[in-house]
């Protein structure tokens, strides 16, 4: 009772033994055989809906020319990636928008959680900036596009203006909210056992805000895209927005669903990308997050 | 009622105590706008090296005594001394064990236990060396990299143990450390802390709201009067050290020391409870 091993004993891992082992393959083949299921399942559903698409663009259902159809789609990214868009090659195209979207994400993403980390750990301005915050988040900032279009011009620099308002307020919410939930007897603690203010924001509540913020750039990035095309939208000379209004001008059904495919798949790789970092950030936790945020 | 001299071998009046707490009030203002008086005219003093349990009946402002020491809150009125010296901001030698987990979750047990020199501005080389060292003292030798989340609560204690103690406190705060854990950890977490103290020439300051805690690991036992608080009555106990947590509460000494207490708490339990207070006092 009173040695320090008893409170400390972590029963060995189960011997050899044939039927709790037995079990455990049963239950590891089931596992496998759930995922197997889940994955057919996935790519029956892809096929599914792809396919009734086509058969019902094939068989007069629906009229191609105005929803398309997926063989369409198909050839026309196959095009546009052999012979280049009207406006130049694609590859530029989707290079132009992913660094508009990434200079737009990284800004923003940077000036949220330092304007966050700064309010949620000063009340005071916290209390005195609140309402403008609030304000600022309930606007449709899409809007602020034309204005950046106006002043910045048709380059660059007014989609990232804009995926920047898009991200920073997502960003800068969450990292408040994370900063101001930092528990109150681990940030005596660390003052306690020495922490300047500037430790204890470093080494105490960043980390424990992390979380947060990592769950907001899940969000985030996707609002960099928006702002980022809506951008190319409004006015631009390359990019993949410029590409999808082109081919609205042009009534090319495919060529609209083309660039929504592209800019899926750049959402995917980025989504993957974001995930990984967050699984090396956060590998102290319980249990991984998922996908679907924090 | 506060027995003036020092305890233990040390019965020099003439040092200054390790703790000097004169006259406090501390009032708080409440979110409806009113004052609220948490601690009346409250005095204690702590001598050099003694172990000092506060118990009282729950919400009647122990942990308030504790912050008061620390320098996290501020007297509206008296004065907190340590080491002669008024409390102004933290003190370097003071050490405190959180009744909640109070550990750094995405630190492993090695960083959490050499944040305290890290803070200090210890090499990182040597802050771990005898963040090494401590873990060891506290049995967790074989848990240095694991992460808080993956121990249990009686480790998680050891570790929070062994991340104050590194610091070399020479005066260390408990605040209710072990009241969530099971009753025979407890006894080998007490156990533990007073192996880890014997030696050091600490003070302790543990506030606990379990009487038999307080009476098996104390010199002096401070009981408090519910809200606001104040010092009841303090009584010194006379058991011999070194004590064994799981054999000293069958003793007849101990008994009778602690039932002399329960009759001074058990009315200002029953005070806190009128007052609509969620009492969880042990008897």
């Amino acid at each position: 009772m009173s040695t320090a091993a008893e409170a400390l004993a972590v029963p060995p891992a189960p011997t050899a033994d044939f039927s709790l082992d037995s079990l455990e393959r049963a239950a590891l083949a089931a596992q496998k055989r759930r995922s197997v299921v889940v994955v057919a399942l996935r790519i029956a559903i892809f096929v599914g809906v792809v396919g009734l698409w086509e058969l019902s663009a094939s068989l007069g259902w629906i009229d191609p020319f105005f929803f398309g159809r997926p063989t369409g789609v198909a050839r026309q990214i196959w095009e546009w990636m052999t012979e280049g868009t009207s406006q130049g090659s694609l590859w530029l195209q989707m290079l132009v928008t992913i660094e508009e979207t990434v200079l737009g994400f990284l800004i923003g993403s940077v000036a949220g959680v330092v304007c966050g980390i700064a309010l949620g750990r000063n009340r005071f301005l916290a209390d005195v900036f609140s309402l403008y915050i609030k304000i600022a988040n309930s606007i449709p900032r899409v809007v602020l596009g034309s204005i950046f279009i106006i002043s910045l011009g048709l380059g660059m620099a007014s989609k990232v203006a804009l995926a920047v308002v898009m991200v920073f307020f997502v960003v800068f919410a969450n990292a408040f909210q994370g900063v101001r939930e930092a528990d109150r007897a681990m940030i005596a603690n660390a003052r306690i056992l020495g922490a300047t203010q500037w430790q204890l924001t470093t080494t105490v509540v960043i980390p424990s805000a992390m979380s947060w913020i990592l769950a907001s750039l899940h969000v985030s990035f996707g609002f960099a895209l928006v702002g980022a095309v809506v951008g190319e939208f409004l006015g631009a000379k390359q990019g993949i927005g410029l590409l999808i209004s082109t081919a609205q001008g042009a009534f090319n059904a495919n060529g609209v669903f083309a660039a929504m495919v592209i800019l899926a798949a750049m959402a995917l790789v980025a989504e993957y990308a974001i995930t990984a970092v967050e699984n090396v950030v956060v590998r102290w936790k319980p249990a991984p997050l998922t996908a679907d945020g924090g | 009622m506060i027995a003036p001299s020092a305890a233990g071998e040390s019965p020099g009046a003439a040092e200054t105590p390790a703790i000097d707490i004169r006259g406090v009030t501390r009032r708080f203002l409440t979110p409806e706008g009113r004052f609220n008086t948490a601690m009346r005219d409250f005095s204690l003093r702590v001598e050099r090296g003694e172990f000092v349990c506060i118990v009282g009946p729950t919400g009647c402002g122990k942990s308030t005594t504790l912050n008061l020491v620390t320098g996290l809150i501020r007297p509206s009125a008296g004065e907190v001394r340590v080491a002669g010296e008024p409390v102004a901001g933290i003190d370097p030698g003071v050490g405190f064990v959180f009744q909640s987990d109070a550990l750094f979750p995405w630190k492993s047990v090695l960083a959490n236990v050499a944040a305290g020199p890290r803070y200090r501005g210890v090499p990182k080389d040597e802050a771990l060396a005898r963040a090494r060292a401590w873990i060891a003292r506290v049995g967790l030798a074989d848990y240095e990299t694991l992460y808080p989340h993956q121990l249990s609560g009686g480790m998680r204690k050891r570790v929070a143990l062994a991340q104050t103690f590194i610091n070399e406190p020479r005066i260390l705060l408990l605040d209710e450390p072990f009241s969530a854990l099971d009753v025979q950890t407890r006894a080998v977490m007490q156990d533990e802390l007073l192996r880890l103290w014997s030696g050091t020439g600490a003070s302790v300051v543990f506030v606990t709201h379990d009487l038999e805690e307080a009476v098996a690991l104390a010199d002096r036992v401070v009981v408090l009067t519910a809200s606001p608080a104040t010092v009841k009555s303090v009584h010194r106990i006379d058991l011999p050290r070194p004590r064994v947590m799981s054999e000293i509460r069958y003793e007849p000494a101990f008994v009778a020391i602690a039932h002399r207490i329960w009759n001074d708490l058990r009315e200002e339990v029953r005070i806190g409870q009128s007052v609509g207070q969620l009492a969880r006092v042990a008897a």
